[in-house]
């Protein structure tokens, strides 16, 4: 005998109420970090030891402007879903849990948000 | 929720063989924390960018310095293996390379990988 309602087995959300969305999130950042990581990776690399001139300048460049701004969403994104895991698998007392998840997702905002304004700013105020 | 549970673990890390399996699985978890920590770095590299020709030759000093270039190898190198594992998960995702010969073939690849890609970022580095 089956315990799902019919709403909940149409709505697909599953037990933990958030069905297989978290999953292929994780699936479809990782797959775009690939080409974007090997971009930024080997593109500053090729790029380091120039001068400030010749870095801002390739900062502003439509194309590195928009990988690097994509890069920072999409890595940053990538991190707090595999962070979230870990910490839900790790921490079990719901209180901890609950404010360390909060607080991770609070500091990679905070610090992808400096990271895609400081990349615009160069690129648009040179 | 879980209240505090006294009853006993079975023993695990205590009993069982390290293999390439689970080495290189919580490997990919630990590189995995490791970049996150490393955003930062990429976080205090962009905004010595945006603040000006001195604190970019601050940053490239920092970075440039043997002990900036030991954590920006170890940091690429952690890079390069999550992003090779990352891709050996995702085959699996799509449902290939579960027979245990063809994971460790993989597993191996993805190391080998990670190695070659992290030296020859730093050749062109």
């Amino acid at each position: 005998m089956s315990l799902l309602t019919p709403f909940k087995r149409a709505s697909g959300l599953g037990t933990t109420s958030d069905g297989v969305k978290h999953w292929w999130m994780q699936r479809v950042t990782a797959v775009a970090l690939i080409p974007l990581t090997l971009w930024l990776v080997f593109a500053v690399a090729a790029h380091s030891g120039e001068d400030y001139a010749t870095v801002t300048a390739w900062f502003a460049q439509p194309f590195t402007t928009t990988m690097l701004t994509l890069f920072v969403f999409t890595a940053f994104l990538h991190a707090v879903q595999g962070l979230t895991v870990i910490i839900e698998d790790y921490i079990h007392h719901e209180g901890v849990k609950i404010a360390a998840l909060i607080g991770m997702k609070l500091v990679l905002v905070l610090l992808g948000t400096s990271s895609i304004l400081s990349i615009l700013r160069v690129a648009f105020a040179g | 929720m879980k209240t505090a549970n006294k009853r006993p673990l079975s023993p695990h890390l205590q009993v069982y063989k390290p293999q390439l399996t689970s080495v290189l699985s919580i490997m990919h978890r630990g590189t995995g924390v490791v970049l996150a920590i490393g955003t930062l770095l990429v976080t205090y590299w962009l905004a010595a960018i945006a603040g000006g020709a001195e604190s970019f030759a601050n940053a490239n000093a920092i970075l440039g310095s043997w002990f900036g270039k030991l954590v920006l190898f170890g940091w690429s190198w952690a890079l390069f293996y999550h992003l090779s594992n990352g891709i050996r998960h995702l085959v699996w995702d799509s449902g290939h390379g579960f027979d245990l010969p063809s994971v460790y073939l993989s597993g191996k690849i993805a190391v080998g990988a990670s190695l070659a890609l992290t030296i020859l970022l730093w050749l062109v580095a």
